[in-house]
């Protein structure tokens, strides 16, 4: 039982066979691991039998890399990060003395210039050095630019640092113009530009417009209220059916039915919240895990209402009040009102500062909320439920309001997102969303509403950006799909951002009671979700 | 009757595989007070562990006795699923043990994404179907037993006999115990507080093979995405047991196997999830800390 600790040994060992060792056991690990999984693929012959064929170089490969990774952090990564700690606090991103190095003004100019170059010829790059070649130069293009954009936050940093927020704001509601702006330049015709501007709208603004709104939703239950909610996509889910069914069989508006799938799904809160008042921590937990997974389990099995898990499809188009519409057929066709060219980009953008607004109006009634005696009976129980007991807040209707006012924004998010696919099936309602969003909240830091938008970003643009990764195919071969790594590397950006960052991205908070001056608290004196 | 029996039968075997996962959610959560939400994908692993290790023993020799296959699979899957369940405790979990408290759950659901992904990049997304490896069926009274169903009894029963005795008469389980009711007390007087949690985490993810070897074994199938149910039912289990409870663990396991068979057997089997959870929540409702579970004293 007992480990004998030998002074001397520490001593003798330099970093260097330590290194050596650790890189050893790593290699050892990582052997056993992968062994099977790796080393082994099971697939059909060709009479419909599972074989396993050997894949053992791929095994080396991998055994050899986590050896050498492990030797190098340990040899060069530690202490370098060691004596880095110790010169200066590392504050934000980068230590200082490596920000000022890699951040330097000639590197900005080149990478300026070779940016807008490759801009410049991007069409004729093709036809000078092939397609391949072009490829990596477009990578190399995309980098320099990330270069350029980190080098003016980095410059700018203190001016961004004070008006985040304003910056922050302005950025997202300028951002589908400037996109349309910059690839009609590119293309150098507007119709190509708003061709063009439906992926960066859609698969990256909407989707993580989207997450934004559901956490900022959930960060009410669990950042502010201290409820941990495992099953918030059932409110989603919510919202998503009452839209889709009610537009479909009714033909209601958008409109009227965004109030009603809120109201719905503030009420199911409300249903959920009655029976788990008593419960604690883990339980609630659990309660609220299988409270979604009854949801999605009732919309796959109540199939003369839901259509089962073939889904709702034909969710008619939100119009611009009424006064627009967005079907190409329809008299008053955005287009033909206002007399341009077709394209289905309106829509999206539309679509876009549609979510915003939704956005911003989640964050104004939680800023607001905050101030408000219930808002402060909810920070109140997450920090301690006796004492809030004790002074005579009534806990029952804090927890429910806090469900319900969860459930509302997830049935907002919900419907918005029928309108915006068209089609809802179970499929879109399961755990992982419940999981992912809970994480963003986390990460982002529980109740700030800052470091969650940026941990949305952060998560569903990254996984998002791996689809555009198709010159990995150009390195690792045809049959190479970036796509089926996205969610294995989504997971072990979960686990590295909360190692890196336990207290989450904004780690600080602002009181919202204070006396005399207002002075921002870490987040370790505040609490979490403990039911 | 006879019905019923059979739909106790059925019960039985379902419930002890959820027993069997449950035990590692209540021991881990016993000890360090986290959910470990990857431990049905070391389920999912543990499963498709046995399936290699089945599909290398066919191929090498003609036929192998079906027992000592079982046994090869077994322990194959035990080693290698307990390495897993080591390694993710070790990198992602005792970093953050002195964190606050959502931060091991947010990087266990992170793990259990990456793991069960992992395995369908590795390995593909298709169902993976093995030739059944046992197939006699004994009827008495005109209630069908199959071999399957006698071998997942009697393993979990021997398995469970021999992990009561780990827990209740050795010096590990001993540590484990004061480990569970006051870490810093047992490390002053000694224990090794950081090999009694990976101890526990090889534990909990050895039954978990073994539920996963039986589970390959009675259904003949397992998938990617194998661990999720079967994972959350075992969690369910363990929280209607009592998280924290070893015999709640089985209890609840059983109890949720029973609800599952006999839902499906007289009312409608598209639903059986609904009611198992539906009855987690009706009883939690009574019972706010499970069944066997201790009830939380708070002190002010």
């Amino acid at each position: 039982m007992a480990v004998t600790v030998s002074p001397e040994r520490d001593t003798v060992a330099t970093p260097i066979q330590r290194a050596l060792k650790e890189g050893f056991y790593a290699g050892a690990i990582s052997l056993g691991l992968f062994v099977l999984f790796i080393g082994l693929k099971t697939g059909q012959n060709m009479s419909n039998e599972l074989v396993v064929t050997t894949r053992w170089g791929l095994l080396a490969a991998v055994v050899i890399a986590t050896a050498v990774g492990r030797f190098l952090y340990v040899a060069y990564g530690q202490p370098f990060m060691a004596s880095q700690k110790i010169t200066n606090v590392a504050t934000g991103l980068l230590p200082a003395s490596v920000a000022s190095r890699f951040f330097q003004l000639p590197w900005f100019v080149a990478a300026v210039v070779v940016a807008l170059l490759l801009f410049v010829f991007n069409s004729s790059l093709a036809g000078w050095v092939g397609a391949e070649p072009a490829g990596y130069l477009q990578f190399l293009r995309a980098l320099a630019i990330i270069y350029v954009l980190a080098c003016v936050i980095y410059y700018f940093r203190a001016f961004i640092h004070a008006n985040f927020t304003r910056l922050g704001i302005t950025a997202l509601v300028l951002y589908p113009i400037l996109v349309v702006a910059v690839l009609s330049l590119n293309a150098w015709s507007i119709t190509g530009g708003l061709q063009g501007s439906l992926k960066w709208v859609d698969n990256f603004g909407i989707q993580i417009l989207i997450y934004v709104m559901l956490a900022w939703g959930l960060n009410i239950v669990v950042g502010l209220a201290g409820l941990l909610d495992l099953g918030y996509v059932a409110f989603y889910a919510l919202g998503a059916y009452a839209y889709a069914l009610l537009a479909t069989q009714y033909g209601l508006s958008f409109w009227i039915l965004l109030p009603a799938a809120g109201a719905m799904a503030a009420l199911w809160g409300v249903l959920l919240g009655f029976p788990v008042l008593r419960l604690r921590g883990d339980y609630l937990a659990i309660v609220t895990l299988a409270f979604g997974e009854i949801i999605r389990l009732v919309l796959i099995n109540w199939r003369e209402v839901t259509n089962g898990s073939a889904g709702i499809s034909g969710i008619p188009k939100v119009s611009f009040f009424g006064l627009m519409s967005f079907n190409v057929s329809d008299p008053n066709y955005i287009a033909k009102v206002l007399g341009i060219a077709q394209s289905g980009a309106y829509y999206k953008i539309f679509l876009y500062y549609l979510i915003l607004g939704l956005c911003l109006l989640t964050a104004f009634v939680t800023i607001r909320l905050r101030r408000l005696p219930v808002g402060r009976a909810w920070e109140a129980l997450r920090e301690d439920e006796i004492a809030c007991r004790s002074l005579g807040i009534n806990t029952t209707t804090t927890k429910l309001t806090a469900f319900a006012t969860g459930a509302m924004f997830g049935g907002f998010a919900g419907s918005f997102f029928a309108a915006r696919q068209g089609f809802v099936s179970p499929e879109s309602f399961v755990f992982l969303e419940s999981a992912i969003i809970l994480a963003i909240v986390v990460l982002g830091g529980m109740g700030s509403l800052v470091g969650i938008a940026v941990a949305a970003m952060v998560m569903i643009g990254g996984t998002e950006a791996l689809r555009e990764l198709d010159f990995l195919k150009e390195i690792f071969g045809p049959d190479f799909t970036p796509e089926l790594y996205r969610m294995l590397l989504f997971g072990m950006a979960m686990v590295i951002v909360m190692l890196w960052k336990p207290r989450g991205f904004v780690g600080s908070r602002e009181p919202t009671a204070f006396l005399k001056e207002r002075r921002a608290v870490s987040g370790s004196f505040t609490k979490e979700g403990h039911g | 009757m006879q019905y019923f029996v059979q739909q106790l039968i059925n019960g039985l075997t379902l419930g002890s595989i959820y027993g069997l996962i449950a035990i590692g959610y209540t021991m881990v959560y016993g000890i360090i007070g986290m959910i470990n939400f990857a431990h049905g994908d070391i389920f999912m692993v543990g499963a498709f562990s046995a399936l290699i290790v089945f599909l290398i023993l066919t191929a090498l020799f003609y036929s192998v006795p079906v027992v000592i296959a079982l046994l090869i699979m077994m322990i194959v899957a035990m080693l290698l699923t307990s390495l897993y369940n080591w390694t993710i405790e070790k990198v992602a979990y005792r970093p953050l043990r002195g964190s606050f408290r959502l931060a091991p759950l947010i990087t266990a659901i992170g793990m259990s994404i990456a793991l069960s992904n992992f395995v369908q990049v590795t390995q593909g997304p298709r169902n993976k179907p093995i030739p059944p490896m046992v197939s006699q069926v004994y009827s008495i009274n005109g209630v069908s037993v199959s071999l399957k169903q006698i071998i997942i009894v009697i393993v979990t029963a021997l398995l469970l006999a021999l992990f009561w005795y780990l827990v209740n008469r050795t010096s590990l389980g001993r540590a484990q115990r004061a480990c569970e009711q006051d870490r810093k007390m047992a490390a002053l007087l000694g224990i090794d507080v950081d090999r009694t949690i990976s101890i526990t985490f090889i534990m909990g993810a050895a039954l978990a093979a073994v539920a996963g070897t039986l589970f390959l074994m009675y259904y003949g199938v397992v998938a990617f995405s194998d661990g999720f149910t079967p994972g959350v039912k075992a969690f369910t289990a363990a929280v209607l047991g009592g998280i924290g409870s070893l015999p709640g663990a089985v209890l609840g396991g059983l109890m949720i196997g029973f609800i599952e068979s006999m839902w499906s057997a007289y009312f409608s089997i598209d639903y059986k999830d609904v009611a198992a959870f539906s009855i987690l929540a009706i009883v939690l409702i009574f019972l706010p800390s499970g069944i066997l579970g201790r009830p939380e004293v708070e002190k002010v």
